[in-house]
């Protein structure tokens, strides 16, 4: 039932996205996690692409590494080439395949000096064949990450940065995340085999709550199906539902 | 191509002040320090190889002598030989000169560049003369001909360097015998039975030349006339196709450089479709005017004739050109063809367009980054963790995976790390563990997955891995080298990052 109300906000919400660094016209391409939980809670039903997502975590700690190989292994859809833009070179190519991303379409860039990644980078999104492109940084500038942005929205290709440091958010990227490995319960009934705390920190179009995050998940994954769910942590929990409030 | 003070030419560009002095360089042989090789005055003072030095200097005292750099002088003719590749892609250090240096060029289809063989003469002997060697030239069907038209024929202008294409017969004819590159012994003989020049060899029969003074006479005189081929092996292996833009005022402007880049670019891909090749491998050599050349090589993932591309690939490249006081003449050589078929834009599926757009992102980082820091992961056949993922040209067509079973992590460190670990038993998984100076105690272990090493190999250490998960959920990949031994202590490495 649309009523003019809705349709004027629907439309209103279509220029917010606009100025906020997804492509205008014809509308973005949306990946769906699989992950039914936070797809609800994206406003665009999943990742939108041409646009910007950050994830951060320690560096000591492969979850965020997982996430995005997630991330990338949506975004190729088994088919399409992805690019990663590596500075330590140690992407282990059966753990890859294990988390869905198929080694034989993922071209691995080694670059060492930050000028030279973002270079890369931006050169690979403006290459259409690709379906993603991620790249380890360590925080770009306002002008790099203004290039970035443009670059992607221009040509359609999604970026992902993964960053191991906890500096301010990168202001362009319309999704951050910040994923860490979490504790699983002790039982031997645990089948999983592994579990993360992934948090949506920023995400455009909702505003986060006084917790600092959009939203907080636990997730787990299983190798045997590489699927995942989500669980309801009774320790970590938050007090109430994930707040999931739109933008006024 | 004769340079017959070739050596000492080379000591007169460092030393100008010896221009008109006599000088020689001079060997230690049989006992005594001879001559080897002497310049124009020298010559003319009556000095010639092979004379012992004691003579030399009672003939001339204010001889300079110089220590003979064989092995020098050979690098700087193979330098020459390069740079003469400017005219020609078919260069060659003649081999069988015993006084002065010779090079060969090939010039068949390139002398219309620089505007016939003549100017091209005009042209190599200026230039030789401005690096300071005297050279004598000679154009002729045959390079026997060539030899002894350098060498024997007066050479007043460039022009006399010619021997007309059919004429080198008679031309050659009224040259001493010498000409036929024969040894000095087998001159004599020949002058002593009144047969001076080579045209007194054409009436005699060839069996009785033969009989009488060896094969080598006719099989150089055949060589001379044509009748028998003479192959001459380049110094490099000729490019498969080559274009070259010669300039008539040098380049020095950057955006000059660029154009004439993209002329190049143009013609050689207008050549390659005509064939049906794409390049592999493209060489740029830039020939200053002071001699020297520069090179840049590029290479591409797949074969390639898009003008745009390629020029693109070239763009990262010009600017570490030094045009220095100008740039002569530019070569853009595809050093390494493949077979491309001509392609029509609108019938080629959507995959084909995908895979050149994709071929041409490798190409364009691997020409920044180098193409070692572009690629592919491919499974290889060993157990060993490290091997069993291969970096392959990420040009390659990807292979289907074989993927070692078992649970592996998604990074593994380049080099695995030691750390400090405590055990509650010697050959157990580990309990605590220090590894970048943070301790991690370990809530599960699973393992150990026991990974020998390769027979053939020195350093075939069997490890145990476990697959630990410390108290916040962190899990690691961890391995215990060697065997339990109970006098040594056990060395742990940790080896990778699960998700």
């Amino acid at each position: 039932m649309a009523s003019p109300k809705s349709a004027a906000i629907a439309a209103l919400r279509r220029q917010l996205m606009m100025g906020d660094g997804l492509s205008p016209s014809p509308a973005p391409q949306v990946t769906r996690l699989g992950i039914a939980a936070i797809d609800a809670v994206l406003p665009w039903g999943g990742l939108p692409g041409g646009a910007i997502h950050e994830v951060t975590g320690p560096e000591n700690d492969g979850a965020a590494t997982g996430f995005c190989t997630t991330l990338l292994a949506r975004l190729s859809a088994g088919t399409r080439p992805v690019l990663w833009v590596t500075a330590h070179d140690d992407l282990y190519a059966p753990g890859l395949a294990a988390f869905g991303l198929s080694p034989e379409r993922l071209i691995v860039v080694r670059a060492r000096r930050a000028a030279e990644t973002f270079w890369t980078i931006e050169e690979a999104l403006r290459c259409r064949s690709l379906a993603a492109v991620l790249g380890e940084v360590r925080g770009p500038s306002r002008t790099v990450a203004r290039r970035l942005q443009l670059v992607a929205r221009s040509s359609g290709v999604t970026a992902v940065l993964l960053r191991h440091d906890e500096d301010d958010a990168f202001a362009n990227a319309i999704t951050r995340w910040h994923v860490v490995s979490a504790r699983r319960d002790d039982a031997a009934e645990d089948d999983s085999d592994a579990r993360w705390r992934v948090d949506l920190v920023r995400c455009r179009g909702r505003i986060h709550g006084e917790e600092g995050y959009v939203a907080r998940w636990f997730v787990e994954w299983r190798a045997a199906t590489g699927d995942f769910g989500v669980v309801a942590d009774l320790r970590d929990r938050p007090d109430r539902p994930a707040p999931a409030r739109m933008a006024r | 191509m004769w340079l017959p003070t070739f050596a000492t030419d080379r000591i007169v560009r460092r030393r100008p002040e010896w221009h008109a002095k006599p000088l020689a360089t001079t060997t230690a042989a049989a006992g005594a320090c001879r001559i080897a090789a002497v310049n124009r005055a020298g010559q003319a003072c009556g000095i010639a190889p092979g004379m012992t030095l004691a003579d030399a200097r009672a003939l001339v005292p204010d001889l300079v002598a110089v220590a003979a750099t064989p092995a020098e002088d050979g690098h700087a003719l193979t330098r020459l030989a390069e740079w003469c590749m400017r005219y020609t892609p078919w260069v060659a250090v003649d081999p069988t000169d015993q006084d002065g240096s010779a090079l060969w060029l090939d010039v068949t289809g390139c002398t219309h560049l620089f505007g016939g063989e003549g100017r091209l003469l005009r042209d190599l002997e200026a230039r030789l003369a401005r690096f300071g060697f005297a050279a004598r030239a000679a154009v002729a069907d045959t390079p026997g001909a060539a030899w002894a038209w350098a060498r024997f024929a007066a050479l007043r202008t460039a022009d006399d360097g010619i021997v007309p294409s059919g004429m080198h017969r008679t031309r050659i004819a009224a040259l001493p015998v010498a000409g036929l590159r024969l040894a000095p012994d087998l001159v004599e003989t020949l002058h002593g039975l009144g047969l001076r020049r080579i045209g007194d060899l054409y009436p005699i029969p060839r069996a009785a030349l033969a009989a009488r003074f060896g094969r080598l006479v006719l099989y150089r005189l055949d060589q001379a006339l044509g009748t028998m081929p003479e192959p001459i092996s380049p110094l490099a292996e000729p490019p498969a196709q080559r274009a070259v833009l010669a300039f008539p005022e040098p380049v020095m402007t950057a955006a000059g450089i660029a154009a004439a880049v993209q002329h190049l670019v143009e013609n050689l891909c207008d050549t390659l479709a005509q064939q049906a090749l794409g390049a592999r491998r493209l060489m740029l050599s830039c020939y200053r005017s002071d001699g020297r050349i520069a090179t840049r090589a590029i290479g591409t993932s797949a074969p390639s004739r898009d003008p745009a591309h390629l020029f693109r690939l070239f763009r990262e490249h010009l600017d570490a050109i030094d045009p220095g006081f100008g740039l002569d003449v530019m070569a853009l050589a595809a050093t390494e063809v493949a077979p491309l078929a001509p392609s029509q834009a609108s019938l080629a599926p959507a995959s084909d367009a995908t895979a050149r757009e994709l071929a041409h992102l490798v190409d364009v980082l691997g020409t920044r980054l180098g193409p070692a820091q572009v690629r592919r992961l491919a499974a290889r056949a060993s157990h060993i963790p490290e091997r069993a993922v291969a970096r392959v040209a990420a040009g390659t067509a990807p292979a289907a995976p074989a993927w070692p079973v078992g649970e592996r992590p998604l990074r593994l460190l380049p080099h695995p790390e030691p750390i400090d670990v405590t055990a509650p038993v010697p050959d157990g998984p580990p309990m605590q563990f220090v590894w970048r100076r943070c301790t991690h105690r370990v809530a599960r272990a699973m393992g150990p997955e026991r990974i020998c090493g390769e027979w053939w190999r020195d350093d075939a250490k069997p490890r145990d891995y476990y697959h630990v998960e410390d108290n916040a959920g962190r899990r690691f990949w961890v391995y215990r080298e060697d065997l339990y031994r109970p006098d040594a202590p056990a060395r742990w490495y940790l080896h990778g990052l699960f998700a």
